[in-house]
């Protein structure tokens, strides 16, 4: 009894000193890095985390941090369970002079930090996931769901299918299934979806796929009868390899499933095999060892040792280069904010979101940070958040990932409309009133 | 020496059959009440207060529902989680759709809406027992969060069928700092608790532990089977639904059905079983224990990082640290059910007996 008590005793005593060292040092940029490298995304989360951690380490190897002031980020492990993400944030926020930011690359964990962050007055940045109608910053000031939204993306994959069916006029009468993680994830490109079959008069037919997707003989057989002339692919884990080998099972072609970017990432293809060849799928970030941003941070951070990925080969993958945008995201957007604050200074999670809401980053700067196809160009306001919407398609080959398009800009008319109609709800049933951007500076 | 109750005789059966017979006992628990209600919120930062106390309660609060149900009245469910969504929605709505609704009345019929879906999930206890019926109760979980998502309604047509809980008004007052949270929190799982505690010791609480111990023998001394099992998903639900709704309102913030998935059902049964069956003080235990010990490590394979970091100029690889973490949490789970296949509570009792002897053991 006396020996485990004193077991017991030594463990609280380590908590305890743990809880109260760990300070880090003064006069560095501060990000925490709510990661996963453990559990059912952890192949995704080990790429993305391993990416921003290459490029932040990149940027102080290189220049030195970014004007001088070097970043410095600590980890916490959140198992993608939403709890224990808020635990970490709340743990991390205050760390290192005051987080910068926080990207947590988990929709239900955004979620649990959306009013929290509102709160700390720290910015909240969702690339490619997160809530929809955040991209009104009028309402949302804090969150930032950049680059591309989920309808941006649903947008985007039908301006893609009618461009390879030869105009818009030519989807009338077509039968488009939508074939779906049946969960929030899933749902939230269905008000886009039927909105386009009304305008273009395509037959849309909506297929659920329970969690985690893993039999699918039941829905393809469905598609087998409907003889839909493309399946929107919007999966998640192994439920897309799942859904490839199903196709191929009951001979659906591949090249007419069109995926999202969720599903667009080698953990979805190689998996299925030769199965996959010829799927498309929807990306908002290049990929490829290739890239020249890929090459730098191999020579000087791997070169040095300090590489994130243990397994070498991952590094250019989807996953990995996604990090690395949103390294340049967090980056960037401080740089804009020392450009306004003070070059040389640290910035507070408020002048930060000061950067976001003005960062600009065009073509030629994505030029000079050897960054050009690795993102769309992207444009943030204080009224939208989203900066750019654009997305590219690209095609599976058996061994790598080959682009098949440009850049396409969704219907931002259309879409636009529907955000802020959504962002006016939540304002109304949380009683917030939209802040007045015409008057921000 | 301290813990010893010589001198202490009870003249009434009230004393006799009090909560906590020792005095020693009436005045820890006393002081640390007081302790939570007035000192914590003082001194406590927002992160022990909003990351660590609040779900460690709402946890508390959930376990003690499923102890009701598997620990007291030995009927296995997975569908807590389940539960606590309907809690959780039913709050959201209520909050939406009757305007001016005081919380207490809301957290109360979160509670109810909880109880009768789940009194109608535990109609199958009737005719199947063990891990039958736990099989039963998952098509609960499985079903609940399904209709969550399907049907937009419960979400007010959100695109992604996620809630935004509302701001908490109690006495024209909103509630809204991490320190308010806290002590809403706290002064409903108390009181829920004390009543959990009542309930267990009164006549329903004993139908409800000889259905457990053996159901055939429970009828033949009159205890209707029906009722009875009927009532322990309907009251082990309503600690669920409350749960729920707090883990809405004063945790989370924002909620999607898919954050109440089977993963968390398992959790917090295991709190159950790590904390102790049938018994309160377990729940505290279990939760505190499933919900701060991965914490701890964490926290303390930082700390080990930071060590080596300044000594050795190296550290552990993040994807290391995760899996360690994984590892040693599995292996405190083996260690302390192996010391003590009772749970927690047992293990504090045993230690009490122990406090009563000491120095001086025979």
């Amino acid at each position: 009894m006396l020996r485990r008590t004193k077991v017991l005793a030594g463990l609280f005593g380590l908590a305890l000193a743990a809880a109260t060292g760990a300070a880090l040092a003064a006069g560095e940029q501060f990000v925490p890095l709510l990661s996963y490298r453990v559990g059912p995304y952890a192949a995704g989360g080990s790429g993305f985390f391993g990416g921003y951690i290459d490029y932040m380490n990149y940027v102080n190897m290189k220049e030195g941090g970014i004007n001088g002031v070097k970043l410095s980020w600590e980890e916490c492990e959140t198992e993608y369970n939403n709890s224990r993400g808020v635990e970490c944030y709340e743990r991390l926020k205050k760390h290192g002079g005051g987080a910068s930011m926080v990207q947590p690359l988990s929709t239900g964990i955004s979620y649990s930090l959306i009013d929290r962050v509102a709160t700390d007055k720290i910015p909240l940045v969702t690339i490619g996931y997160g809530r929809t109608d955040a991209a009104d910053g009028s309402v949302f000031p804090w969150v930032f769901p950049m680059i591309t939204t989920y309808w941006s993306q649903a947008s985007d994959i039908i301006k893609y299918i009618e461009t390879k069916a030869g105009g818009a006029d030519k989807l009338r009468g077509k039968k488009i299934v939508h074939l779906y993680h049946d969960s929030a994830y899933g749902k939230e490109p269905i008000p886009v979806l039927e909105a386009y079959a009304k305008q273009l008069g395509f037959e849309l037919t909506l297929i659920p796929v329970a969690h985690p997707g893993n039999e699918q003989g039941a829905q393809w057989l469905q598609i087998r009868q409907i003889k839909p002339d493309w399946v929107i692919l919007w999966g998640w884990g192994v439920m897309n390899p799942t859904a490839l080998k199903a196709a191929a099972k009951v001979g659906y072609p591949r090249t007419q499933i069109i995926g999202d970017w969720w599903a667009g990432s080698e953990e979805d293809v190689i998996p299925a095999g030769d199965a996959a060849k010829g799927y498309t799928a929807a990306a908002f970030n290049g990929s490829g060892a290739n890239l020249p941003l890929v090459q730098a941070i191999k020579k000087v951070v791997y070169g040095a040792g300090k590489g994130n990925l243990e397994d070498k080969s991952r590094i250019g993958s989807v996953y990995h280069v996604r990090g690395i945008v949103s390294g340049i995201v967090t980056v960037e957007a401080i740089r804009v904010a020392q450009e306004h604050f003070g070059k040389g200074k640290v910035m507070t999670g408020e002048q930060v979101r000061w950067g976001l809401d003005h960062l600009n980053l065009t073509e030629a700067r994505l030029k000079q940070l050897d960054a050009d196809g690795l993102m769309p160009p992207t444009h943030v306001t204080c009224e939208d958040h989203e900066g750019s919407g654009l997305a590219r398609f690209q095609t599976w080959d058996g061994n790598e990932w080959k682009v098949v398009s440009g850049w396409i800009s969704p219907d931002k008319q259309m879409l636009r409309a529907m955000i802020v109609e959504s962002a006016n709800k939540y304002a109304k049933e949380k009683g917030i009133t939209p802040r007045d951007c015409s008057k921000e500076g | 020496m301290l813990y010893r109750e010589a001198g202490q005789f009870k003249a009434t059966y009230a004393a006799d059959q009090q909560i906590f017979p020792i005095r020693q006992d009436r005045i820890v628990m006393i002081a640390l009440v007081v302790f939570m209600f007035a000192v914590v919120p003082a001194v406590a930062d927002q992160y022990w207060l909003s990351a660590v106390l609040i779900p460690v309660l709402i946890f508390a609060l959930a376990t003690i529902g499923l102890n009701i149900l598997t620990g007291y009245a030995g009927q296995l469910s997975l569908g807590t989680a389940a539960f606590m969504a309907v809690g959780a929605f039913a709050a959201y709505n209520l909050d939406l759709r009757v305007p001016g609704i005081p919380l207490p009345v809301v957290l109360a019929l979160a509670g109810v809406f909880a109880a009768g879906v789940g009194a109608v999930f535990g109609l199958p206890s009737l005719r199947i027992k063990g891990f039958y019926l736990a099989v039963a109760t998952l098509a609960a979980q499985f079903f609940i969060v399904w209709a969550l998502v399907k049907f937009s309604w419960f979400s007010n047509d959100s695109s992604s069928g996620v809630i935004t809980a509302q701001k908490m008004h109690l006495f024209g007052k909103v509630l809204d700092t991490p320190a308010q949270k806290y002590l809403i929190t706290l002064a409903v799982v108390v009181l829920l608790a004390l009543a959990a505690k009542n309930l267990m010791r009164s006549s329903t609480g004993r139908a409800f532990m000889a259905v457990r111990d053996m159901d055939v023998a429970a009828a033949v001394i009159g205890i209707p089977l029906m009722r009875t099992k009927l009532l322990a998903f309907a009251i082990s639900s309503f600690y669920c639904g409350v749960a729920g709704a707090l883990y809405a309102y004063a945790y989370l913030g924002t909620v999607e059905p898919e954050g109440f998935t089977l993963d968390l059902s398992f959790r917090i049964l295991f709190m159950v079983i790590i904390g102790g069956m049938g018994s309160i003080l377990g729940s505290f235990l279990g939760a505190a224990f499933i919900v701060l010990v991965p914490i701890g490590l964490n926290v303390s394979t930082q700390w080990l990082n930071g060590v080596l970091q300044s000594m050795l100029h190296w550290s552990l690889p993040g994807s290391l640290t995760s899996n360690l973490e994984l590892m040693v949490f599995g292996g405190l789970i083996i260690f302390f059910l192996a010391v003590e296949p009772h749970g927690l509570a047992r293990l504090w009792q045993i230690g009490k007996e122990k406090l009563r002897l000491w120095p001086f053991p025979h």
